[in-house]
């Protein structure tokens, strides 16, 4: 295997700026890899290395970054997965991309996901299914299913994706890697395509916590294109923390109990983590959310109500897929939207639309968002008692493809550890906790608003003790590149 | 026959005149060509975000200071959602539940809420029917779309149509005056709906309502509200009843028809917009949105000049609802008064004989006639030099040429011919010699039949007799000859 590919972002980064390493030479390296990707983990690949001097002291050095597809990407593809925006390419770079590409980060590719994020499987795809390299026939999780089996597998060295409902943690924990969704407001959004507007959070998917350290770092910050964008309140810093000492971790029983249906090898890779915690100096105690149960319900409500307004621009009038119709106006709308969003995206639509309407309002949308107050105020009332809350990322680990798609509700419970963070708009970050059966588990960290820098050395930390080797799944890259 | 009392509410529309759009820095213009003023925000592409305009806030906290409303310390802005070609992102960032204004009052008519929002674009559509069902092809021009908007509603307190134009006119120059609006109807910077019912008069029961569109003219709104009145008055003489429903005015024809059917009518599912963080006045906003108000508004300028100056309330409203007359008649009483006093009741008479003559569009000081001369006019009448028919001529010779008044009222000799010596003695004793019948019934007492009388000398005089002293002298020769 060629031994760039096995360094870590922040170590290539690091090995460029001791001119080590010729930055060219690494963008080339890592774009043949996604060139010859046949995992559907891309769907744009750049064609060169970008024009011009390298950023040689640039903060990140040249290290190329996969894109999820939805972030829009000047001149580039950016289809959000879909039908109806297929060779859509946008005339603006979204904030966040921008912010990485100033910072030294040269476009890889756009990765595959679900449609306009709608998803945890990436089988949701206009574009098709990802495959995840540690087992080709199961799913990578999703909705960024293309950057998390990229970044796995090695055709790229780092990737950000979007997190609405569990869409950057749940794919981490299924591939291997670490996945971080920031405090809501932390990133930018401007550029990135809608799915839930209060709930989307761009974030890091990494090798490591370093890693996602290095890239959030510069992707925060308050964009004046953005209303609901924060100042971050301190620099993101490189997470050092080799212990736990006197750090509390909440396990709540509403999540981690026999409800959520966690599997036993999923159950075992989270207990082991928990001991071991204990061994780094953390307590470890049971704690209460007493409304997380009803996160689930209330999020795809609220979701699929702002998915179905966000989704309305697409109407065949200015950009995308048109299908003119028979009939005028109405058919052209009908003809568009029928033909250009798929099952899943039309499911949430009709749901939103329903729970929006007159006379339904305050029972569906309205209640909802009781209970997204309420599910914050347990947080809140948590976090004076704890440190972090701690439950497996997915109750599940990678699970085989088409085995779920008949079922949306057994596909929603995917989320059900995951969806109560973006509810209460704070961090969390899930970190490979070991294999079970020979796949990956992931375990999550949730913190309180703008704990990132404690919730990375926590990560850490743990992320050392553990020593989670994910060198088989960018074996599984390497054969792909060579075949 | 039964008596109906019309009940009008209005909706207006009102593009602010900020140099950017609602939700992003597109400039605003006007005839421009098509899609140049646009953005990803403004054309709603994938992943755009809006921001808020802070003047147009600002803006909408004037409107609302003007108007006498309560701002909201927190307000929230909606999606409004339906399809539409000029509706870009499919939904119309508006207010709804909790709009930036709410109460207030302009003249006689309360307010109701006032709330921002953003225009739509505009639709050109090919082919006979000139609306989009029916065309052959349409486009769309985004420049408009995003453009700042106010809509104001009323409370339902308006009962003529004449009511509603003059108080529309209120309206149009308060905005005017704040300077947030170029308020032009034709142009579509002030756009106003009317909410119409017909109830029984006398009865507290508000009739079923009809909305009506596209008035954009001061004069169709009058006649467009006076044509649905009759209309609802129609049905319901002839047992009929009156639909709910939006209804087009058609100017040309000056006929009726439904907007939209049933079958179309909208669920708009408002919900909070999520890309946009509650709107909150600081003290600081509401600071400099009070400070940036003129020191006086139309309606209150009115109600100055109805009790400092006795003018009578309709004469006061006609004045101060359009500015140019109202400065006009300030800067001519401003003059009579350096020249020794001016009466203001009859210079406020002055004032739209004035307009009659140069045109109800034109700005009197644009006029050949300066405010100093039509104050000299008004105190040459009020001391009886001039007699009032004399006085009209004068003015329209001012209107013409300009000048001083005194000067040509001494040179064509149209002063006033009040006494005996002037020769009007041997007048009057022509006129009772060539109506002796009519000197007669005076004589006995009958006072009306002195108009032939009055009449005779006036048309000797060509109009330059006083009435009051003609009438004297009538009555004294009478009674002498008696």
């Amino acid at each position: 295997m060629n031994e760039l590919i096995e360094l870590t972002a922040a170590a290539a980064a690091q090995r460029v700026r001791a001119r080590e390493i010729d930055p060219a030479e690494l963008f080339e390296a890592y774009r043949a890899r996604a060139a010859a990707d046949d995992l559907n983990a891309f769907t744009w690949v750049a064609p060169r290395a970008p024009a011009g001097e390298y950023p040689g002291d640039a903060p990140l050095a040249g290290v190329p970054l996969a894109v999820k597809d939805l972030f829009c990407t000047e001149g580039v593809p950016s289809q959000a997965g879909s039908r109806i925006l297929e060779g859509y390419r946008p005339p603006y770079t979204a904030t966040v991309v921008a912010n990485l590409q100033r910072a030294g980060a040269p476009l890889l590719g756009k990765t595959n996901q679900d449609e306009f994020a709608m998803g945890s499987s990436n089988e949701n795809s206009a574009y098709g299914p990802v495959l995840n390299p540690w087992d080709r026939a199961r799913v990578p999780g999703g909705s960024p299913g293309g950057s998390a089996a990229a970044v796995a597998a090695g055709l790229a060295p780092w990737a950000i994706g979007t997190d609405t409902g569990g869409s950057i943690r749940q794919p981490a924990a299924l591939c291997g890697i670490v996945g971080l969704k920031p405090t809501y407001g932390a990133c930018s959004r401007f550029g990135m395509i809608a799915f839930a507007s209060s709930l989307d959070q761009a974030g890091p998917l990494t090798r490591d916590v370093t890693d996602a350290a290095l890239l959030l770092a510069h992707m925060v910050g308050r964009d004046r294109r953005d209303s609901t964008s924060l100042e971050f309140p301190e620099a993101i810093r490189v997470p050092r923390a080799e212990d736990l000492s006197g750090i509390r971790l909440g396990v709540p029983e509403e999540l981690t109990g026999a409800g959520g249906g966690v599997e036993p090898g999923v159950r075992e890779s989270f207990e082991a983590t928990l001991a071991r915690a204990e061994g780094l100096g953390a307590s470890v105690e049971p704690c209460r959310l007493p409304h997380a149960p009803h996160a689930l319900s209330a999020y795809y409500l609220i979701a699929p109500a702002e998915a179905s307004a966000n989704l309305a621009r697409f109407d065949g009038v200015r950009y995308g897929l048109r299908e003119d119709g028979e009939a005028g106006l109405v058919s052209m709308y009908s003809q568009t939207r029928s033909h250009g969003f798929g099952a899943e995206v039309k499911r949430r639509i009709m749901l939103g639309t329903y729970a929006l309407s007159s006379g339904y309002y305050d029972a569906y949308y309205g209640t909802a968002q009781k209970v997204r107050t309420k599910i914050a105020e347990d947080f809140r009332t948590a976090f004076e008692r704890f440190d972090f809350i701690v439950t497996p990322t997915s109750p599940w680990t990678a699970f085989a493809l088409g085995a779920k798609t008949d079922d949306p509700l057994a596909m929603y419970l995917n989320d059900f550890c995951t969806v109560p963070m973006p509810l209460a708009g704070i961090p969390a970050i899930s970190i490979p906790s070991g294999l079970s059966d020979g796949l990956p588990v992931g375990f999550q960290l949730a913190g309180p608003a703008f704990s990132e820098n404690r919730l990375l050395d926590a990560a850490h930390a743990l992320e050392r003790a553990i020593g989670f080797d994910g060198s088989p799944a960018r074996r599984s890259g390497e054969s792909a590149a060579r075949g | 026959m039964t008596e109906y009392e019309p009940v009008i509410g209005l909706e207006i529309h009102v593009q602010l005149k900020t140099r950017t759009k609602m939700f992003c820095g597109c400039e605003l213009s006007f005839g421009d060509s098509p899609n140049i003023h646009t953005c990803p925000v403004c054309l709603g592409l994938p992943g755009a975000l809006p921001v808020v305009n802070e003047r147009a806030i600002r803006f909408g906290m004037m409107i609302g200071l003007a108007l006498g409303c309560e701002i909201a310390e927190r307000s929230l802005f909606h999606r409004k959602n339906y399809f539409y070609p000029d509706l870009p992102k499919g939904y119309q960032i508006s207010q709804y539940d909790v709009p930036l204004c709410r109460g207030g009052r302009l003249g006689d008519v309360r307010i109701h809420r006032v709330h921002l929002e953003e225009d739509a674009a505009k639709l050109n559509h090919l082919g006979a029917s000139g609306r989009i069902h029916g065309s052959d092809r349409s486009w769309v021009d985004f420049n408009r779309g995003g453009t700042p908007l106010v809509e104001i509603v009323t409370e339902p307190d308006i009962h003529s149509p004449e009511q509603a134009r003059e108080w529309l006119s209120l309206l149009r120059t308060t905005l005017k005056q704040i300077g947030v609006s170029d308020v032009n109807m034709e142009e579509g910077s002030l756009r106003c709906d009317a909410n119409v019912s017909v109830r029984p008069a006398g009865s507290a029961v508000l009739g079923t309502k009809t909305e009506l569109k596209n008035m954009n003219s001061f004069r169709f709104l009058e006649r467009g509200v006076r044509a649905e009145i009759q209309r609802q008055i129609g049905l319901i003489e002839a047992g009929e009843a009156v639909v709910q429903e939006t209804l087009h005015y058609d100017p040309v024809s000056g006929g009726i028809t439904p907007l939209r059917s049933k079958e179309e009518a909208h669920d708009y599912r408002y919900f909070p917009e999520p890309d946009l963080v509650p709107l909150v006045a600081t003290d600081a906003m509401l600071a400099a949105a009070r400070e940036a108000l003129p020191a006086e508004l139309p309606a209150e300028r009115a109600a100055r000049f109805e009790r400092e100056l006795g003018l009578s309330a309709g004469r006061a409203r006609d004045l101060a609802f359009r500015a140019d007359l109202a400065d006009y008649f300030e800067r001519a009483l401003a003059a009579g008064a350096a020249d020794g006093g001016v009466d203001p009741v009859e210079l406020s008479n002055w004032i739209p004989q004035l307009v009659e003559r140069i045109g109800s569009d034109r700005d009197p000081a644009e006029s050949n006639v300066a405010p100093e001369s039509l104050a000299a006019l008004a105190t040459m009448v009020k001391a009886r030099e001039v007699s009032r028919d004399a006085a009209r001529e004068v003015l329209s010779r001012l209107v013409a040429d300009g000048g001083d008044p005194r000067a040509i009222v001494a040179r064509e000799g149209l002063g006033a011919l009040s006494a005996e010596d002037d020769g009007l003695g041997e007048l009057v004793d022509r006129a009772i010699a060539s109506d002796p019948a009519a000197a007669e019934q005076v004589r006995a007492g009958n006072l009306k039949a002195i108009g032939p009388l009055v009449g005779y000398v006036m048309r000797e005089t060509k109009g330059r007799a006083d009435g009051a002293t003609i009438t004297r002298l009538i009555r004294e020769r009478v009674r002498q000859a008696g």
